[in-house]
């Protein structure tokens, strides 16, 4: 489920060490911005983006990267980080180019850990820092706020400063309403050098269960034992009125034997037949199963894709040194286009923020999101590897032993021996009487 | 071998085997009881030891102090409770959302195969709610449960107000490694079965449940939680499980580790024997796992995790009459640390034993040295095969010993069951394994033709069919003498006998080795009437035994002796009832948790026993 939250989605982010300028301005070179948005939980994400070109020496500290602050951002309950470099035309005709460096962090911090419980939050609060300068180098220096209203009344929430402009865009299907503070506009922090954004709820959220996505989806193995179990795959389409194709695509080791032949997917009591399959089945050793589907998620219903498979006992060598810990399955990846609430708007590319580069907008009507399920830990039979050497001892005595005996007594010839009988001296008269060559007594 | 291929000296052997074979039984009876009364004592038990590196050398801290806020909990949760007579659903689920948790429910019914007056419950149904607390930074694929099972009453509302309080505690903390899941199960066991086979998406008893809309990946392990009051003085554990399944001893280990840093802690019932430790009571507290485990019901919701692989305690406050007392503080604290512990393992518990008997919370015994108190009673049946054997070839050769029996003394039995005629056993095999099914099958199926013909109840129509059909099947001598027409009469009765004992030698032998406890217990009752059964000498003294050691009187001896240890003896009378009562939690036990006692006494030593009172009344 933790997999399927938006917030999965939403964060990507950025990096690095210290902040970033150019020691030779073409100004326009350094972006740097940062997105914060309460998530439907309580939790705020916070999103890091400094885009730069690459085409002298960073140097200097300043501007958003003064909240960078590890002993803050790793006391959070997520955290992603992520540098992408690609080349960009340095002009309209591309005689030369520049490398383009983006580093991204996201970190998402927990209400309950951070704000102790309750969901209002500042800058200060979460990073231990507040905001005093911009980074003189940057050519823009923004900070976002997502302070979109769940409800139809718009007097939830209010931030601090208030803020001087708001942006209004369309993030995965939804309609949001940013408050931006632009840190190279003097009047924001010189009246106190010293910018502290604060979020407060009016009406503290109800503590209802937070809305949920149109499209999330759930893993997991079910049955017990070490011989066969199921591979059981959710995916709920939450949408009222709207069903929407979606494409599965499944990887799972050759260790688990799948039965192709028990893949039921059924979706509100019906079998739910997939438009296209296509499967390569496992070789051991050398490569796994591989499952794609494209399934249709009936609008308001919960799809439950299940296959069989059979545990494999593997060679004493191919264990992980933890083979108690279980191995891992890797997650289900659902691609799929998702309906949007909203209209269609226009997006002027060049005027939009940074982050939406993130989240492309094909058409109003739906959006583009690839989902990871939760990785799976599944159980093989596993020997206890502290015994082979007893086992080895112990067995080999046993097959010695009862080879040994069996041997002996598979080969020998039984014939009941008369019992000696008569002593010394008839013993002696036996002598006697085959050195006369007469039959003994 | 070399012995036993020389025929003179096998035959020597045999001599010695038939001529001694009575006082080598009685030996080697009294050397198994002995060596069974012997594991009290040092040589044989050992102390425990932590075998887990990631639990053993690692020391936490606990933090706990919501001692305050789990008896605020605990008032709330009773009040509502009152107030709604079941769950009060809403409450806990605002309750868990409130200090942070992911919560779900899961609603579930289940209708009993007849009613449970022990529980007052025949048509039930609940609703299990649970709360995950997510670790950060983790992909969900490990988790622990703590759970409390909630019964009828409201006995177990300090349990519930711990493990709220507990849950606030471990949200505000960020260390750990493996989501947590907070259960509280709705009639107790039913609730625990029917969220555990949701859980594993698989229904083994024919529970009705709703899906579950959370999971958080591979169970490791699990913590069961009882507690009636505030204040306790000491913490009991129980272990054993469904079918006499144990926990891996490491987590026992652990939740040692942490009563001897809080000074709490017992194993085995409601006495404290911390501060005594002497042989007597190890003896006793043996004893008392030994019946415990024999019974195969799940002590504690613990017991039910056990089939999943998921290794679990129920931890249970008992509050006696001790000066010093420890309130709830130093029980979240020890179980804070346990789960502390428990989210650093790196692999599922497997190090220590999963097969052994505790004559102390401090002390085990391990399979490879209690098993041969069970190897000499089961000893004796191999010596009576072997004598009867000898006999019977005896019988049909007189010159002596012949080569063909070199193969075993199974194949030398069907040899001279040859000799009788199969056609002989058939019928009172037939008809004895027919009365077992009877005896399984009829209760249950028949409880509403009982109750339309007989003033009774369902639950007593049950159990009075059930002892009806059981001495029904002490008729049987008679029925088989009118279809079995004998030509040798005492090859007749040895041929049978020897089955008899063949087939309590292997059901036995199975018996030890999966639950020994029960194994052992069926031994030392069934194996001396079993070898002494035979149609001359006193048979009314024969009879008596016999039936003094069925698998139903052991059950009623079991009751008195269990009672005797927990230092509250019964009456007969009680004892009766206690008996009846028993019967119909053990047939509901395997309706409702799959509990296989009750099918392996009806269906498989029932049958046995009835063999050796056909052998008795043999003509």
């Amino acid at each position: 489920m933790a997999a399927a939250m938006p917030l999965a989605l939403l964060v990507l982010l950025l990096l690095g060490p210290r902040g970033w300028c150019l020691a030779e301005p073409p100004r326009d070179s350094l972006r740097e911005e940062l997105v914060i948005t309460p998530l439907p939980s309580g939790d705020v994400a916070a999103t890091f983006q400094f885009r730069t070109r690459w085409d002298s020496e960073l140097q200097r500290e300043g501007g958003l990267s003064v909240l960078l602050k590890a002993d803050r951002l790793f006391h959070t309950s997520y955290h992603s980080q992520a540098v992408h470099i690609r080349p960009v035309c340095r002009n309209a005709r591309c005689t030369s180019i520049s490398w383009e460096l983006r580093q991204t962090l996201s970190v998402v911090f927990d209400a309950f850990i951070t704000g102790q419980g309750k969901k209002d939050w500042s800058l200060f609060r979460m990073f231990s820092r507040t905001l005093t300068e911009p980074c003189p180098l940057a050519s823009e220096s923004r900070v976002y706020v997502d302070i979109t209203t769940y409800n139809q009344d718009n007097e939830t929430l209010e931030v601090n400063p208030p803020p001087t402009t708001t942006y209004q865009d369309i993030i995965l299907g939804t309609r949001k309403t940013y408050a931006i503070y632009d840190l190279l506009d003097t009047a924001m922090i010189n009246k106190s050098r010293n910018l502290n954004i604060q979020l407060k709820w009016k009406r503290p959220p109800e503590n209802e269960a937070p809305p949920v996505p149109f499209l999330h989806a759930q893993r997991y193995v079910s049955g017990y034992g070490l011989q066969k179990g199921e591979l059981s795959t959710l995916l709920y389409n939450t949408h009222p009125y709207r069903a929407f194709p979606v494409l599965l695509l499944d990887t799972v080791p050759w260790y688990l034997r799948l039965y192709v032949h028990t893949l039921t997917i059924t979706s509100k009591g019906k079998e739910n037949k997939p438009s296209y399959i296509h499967y390569q089945p496992a070789q051991d050793r050398l490569q796994p199963h591989l499952l794609e589907m494209l399934i249709q998620l009936p609008a308001n219903s919960v799809t439950k894709v299940s296959i069989q498979f059979e545990r494999a006992l593997l060679k004493w060598t191919e264990y992980t040194p933890d083979p108690n810990h279980g191995f891992y399955v890797s997650p289900s990846v659902l691609s799929a286009l998702v309906p949007s609430v909203v209209a269609a708007k226009p997006v002027d590319w060049e005027e939009s923020p940074l982050f939406n580069s993130l989240f492309p907008v094909s058409d109003g009507s739906n959006y583009f999101v690839r989902l990871y399920t939760e990785p799976l830990l599944v159980n093989l039979p596993t020997p206890d590897f502290s015994m082979p050497y007893n086992v080895i001892c112990l067995t080999c005595t046993v097959v010695a032993v009862c080879y040994g005996s069996f041997y002996n007594l598979l080969t020998r010839t039984f014939h009941i021996e008369e019992p000696r009988t008569g002593g010394l001296a008839k013993r002696l008269a036996n002598l006697i009487r085959r050195a006369r060559g007469v039959p003994p007594l | 071998m070399g012995l036993l291929s020389d025929p003179v000296r096998r035959r020597a052997l045999a001599r010695l085997v038939l001529r001694l074979n009575a006082p080598l039984c009685v030996l080697s009876y009294v050397a198994g009881i002995a060596w069974f009364l012997a594991l009290v004592f040092p040589p044989l038990t050992q102390r425990t030891y932590m075998s887990e590196n990631a639990m053993g050398s690692t020391m936490v801290e606990e933090q706990f102090a919501g001692g305050d806020r789990a008896r605020a909990f605990a008032r709330d949760f009773a009040a509502h409770r009152k107030k709604s007579g079941a769950l009060p659903v809403a409450w806990l689920e605002r309750t868990m959302r409130s200090v942070g948790l992911e919560v779900y429910t899961q609603s579930f019914s289940r209708k009993l195969p007849f009613p449970d007056e022990t529980h007052e419950r025949y048509m039930v149904s609940g609703t299990n709610v649970y709360g995950i607390l997510r670790a950060p930074r983790a992909a969900s694929t490990e988790s622990l449960v703590l759970t409390v099972p909630c019964g009828s009453d409201s006995t177990n509302s300090q349990a519930v107000g711990l493990l709220l309080a507990l849950a606030a505690h471990f949200r505000g903390q960020i260390y750990w490694a493996k989501d947590i899941i907070f259960l509280v199960t709705e009639h107790d066991l039913l609730g625990t079965e029917a969220w555990l086979e949701a859980y594993h998406d698989v229904n083994v008893t024919g529970m009705q449940s709703s899906p579950l809309q959370g999971r958080a990946g591979a169970i490791q392990a699990a913590v069961a939680l009882e507690l009636s009051s505030d204040v306790v003085t000491s913490l009991d554990v129980a272990v054993e499980g469904l079918n006499g399944q144990l926990p891996n001893l490491d987590l026992l280990n652990l939740f040692q580790t942490f009563c001897q840093k809080g000074g709490t802690g017992s194993v085995g019932g409601p006495q404290d024997w911390t501060s005594l430790d002497g042989p007597l009571q190890g003896l006793q507290t043996l004893l008392l796992m030994v019946l415990r485990q024999a019974s195969g019901r799940p002590h504690g919701s613990h017991g039910l995790f056990l089939r999943y692989r998921v290794e679990a305690l129920t931890l249970r406050g008992i509050n006696s009459f001790r000066q010093y007392k420890y309130d709830l503080v130093a029980v979240g604290k020890a179980l804070e640390g346990m789960f502390r512990k428990l989210n650093h393992l790196l692999e599922r518990l497997h190090q220590s034993f999963f097969l052994y008997l505790l004559p102390a919370l401090s002390r085990f015994v391990s399979i490879g040295l209690y098993m041969p108190a069970a190897g000499f009673l089961l000893l004796v049946l191999g010596l009576k095969i072997s004598s009867l054997h000898e006999a019977e070839v005896g019988l049909e050769e007189p010159g002596g010993v012949g080569f063909q029996g070199l193969t075993g003394p199974i194949s030398k039995s069907l040899c001279a069951l040859q000799g009788v005629g199969l056609a002989s056993l058939v019928a009172p095999l037939l008809i004895s394994q027919a009365m077992g099914l009877a005896l399984y099958v009829l209760p249950v199926l028949g409880q509403h033709v009982a109750t339309q013909h007989f003033p009774v109840a369902e639950a007593e129509a049950v159990v009075l069919t059930l002892l009806a059909i059981y001495a029904a099947g002490l008729a049987l001598p008679h029925n088989t003498h009118r279809v079995v027409s004998t030509q040798a009469p005492d090859r007749g009765w040895m041929a049978l006998k020897l089955v008899a004992l063949i087939y309590l030698a292997l059901q036995l032998g199975c018996i030890a080795l999966t639950n020994f406890s029960l194994g052992f217990l069926l031994a030392t009752t069934m194996v001396p009437a079993a070898a002494l059964a035979k149609p001359h000498g006193p048979r009314t003294l024969y009879a008596a035994l016999l039936v003094l050691t069925s698998p139903a009187a052991t059950l009623l001896g079991s009751l008195f002796l269990w009672r005797e240890l927990q230092e509250a003896p019964l009456s007969l009378a009680e004892g009766w009832q206690l008996f009846l009562a028993a019967l119909a939690q053990g047939v509901l036990e395997h309706h409702t948790y799959g509990a296989l006692l009750f099918p392996l006494l009806s269906l498989g030593l029932y049958p046995c026993w009835l063999l050796f009172w056909n052998v008795l009344f043999w003509k």
